[in-house]
């Protein structure tokens, strides 16, 4: 069998749209996978994908976002972005795309670490409660770096 | 390509996949096993032959259908098939490794 030269990978998620944070999800799985480590540092927006009250409201933006194919006045109107999410979630579940709640089961179950960044946590006034039974821990930024400790480790900020 | 396992003569793709199952038995199965340091119990053997009916069936593997499978937890599987679980396991089974991303 092919043998990659990466051995783990880390995901630092900052943004808390639907399409980052599947990018972050299909991509820490797919590495599990390939039996290479994976892990996530959520962390500003991106830690909504890991509130247990919000993770199942993530949207995809129509607004700024000029792959979207629509007229920005058009994307800011009630109701458009939510109807766009809902589109893409529909395209998703045909292709077996786990929703986000499942998605992290999986992805802990599979022996991805999950770990919310303290900064972020502190700064939105987030308790431990708030977040995902399955989170590793809340880590620094510097604990996060301390996780890439072997060779073959890429960062990735997403 | 040729290999020659149990005595026997198989065919294979160049990551080792079998490219006919008609040519798999349990036996070869093992030593395709032990050739990725996996000795076989008899919870290997259910979930081979799981993915070998799922195959069968025609259904696309993933990850999430062991999820829902009944016959194994996703941690289990990492367990019994450390390093690549669905990869690993379906070239024991002598089946088409997976092309799905998820």
């Amino acid at each position: 069998m092919s043998e990659t030269k990466v051995k783990k990978m880390l995901f630092i998620l900052s943004k808390g749209t639907l399409e980052n944070a599947y990018a972050a999800f299909v991509m820490a799985n797919g590495a599990r996978m390939e039996g290479i480590e994976a892990e996530i540092f959520f962390t500003f927006f991106g830690l909504e994908a890991i509130q247990k009250k919000k993770l199942e409201h993530l949207h995809v933006a129509t607004v700024g976002n000029p792959a979207m194919h629509m007229p920005t006045m058009l994307g800011g109107l009630p109701g458009v972005e939510a109807l766009a999410s809902k589109m893409m979630k529909k395209e998703m579940e045909k292709l077996d795309m786990p929703e986000v709640g499942e998605f992290l089961e999986i992805l802990s179950d599979s022996g991805c670490k999950l770990w919310g960044c303290k900064l972020a946590v502190d700064m939105f006034h987030l308790e431990r409660e708030d977040l995902i039974d399955e989170l590793d821990g809340i880590l620094t930024i510097g604990d996060f770096y301390n996780r890439a400790n072997e060779d073959g480790t890429h960062l990735l900020f997403i | 390509m040729k290999k020659v396992i149990a005595n026997r003569e198989i065919d294979v793709n160049e990551e080792g996949y079998l490219l006919d199952f008609s040519q798999w038995s349990k036996e070869i199965g093992e030593y395709l096993a032990e050739e990725q340091g996996i000795s076989m119990s008899d919870k290997h053997w259910e979930v081979i032959k799981y993915l070998q009916d799922k195959q069968q069936s025609g259904e696309a593997l993933s990850i999430r259908g062991i999820k829902k499978s009944g016959v194994i937890d996703i941690k289990e599987f990492y367990n019994l098939f450390p390093g690549g679980p669905l990869k690993k396991s379906t070239l024991i089974a002598g089946i088409p490794k997976p092309k799905s991303c998820i």
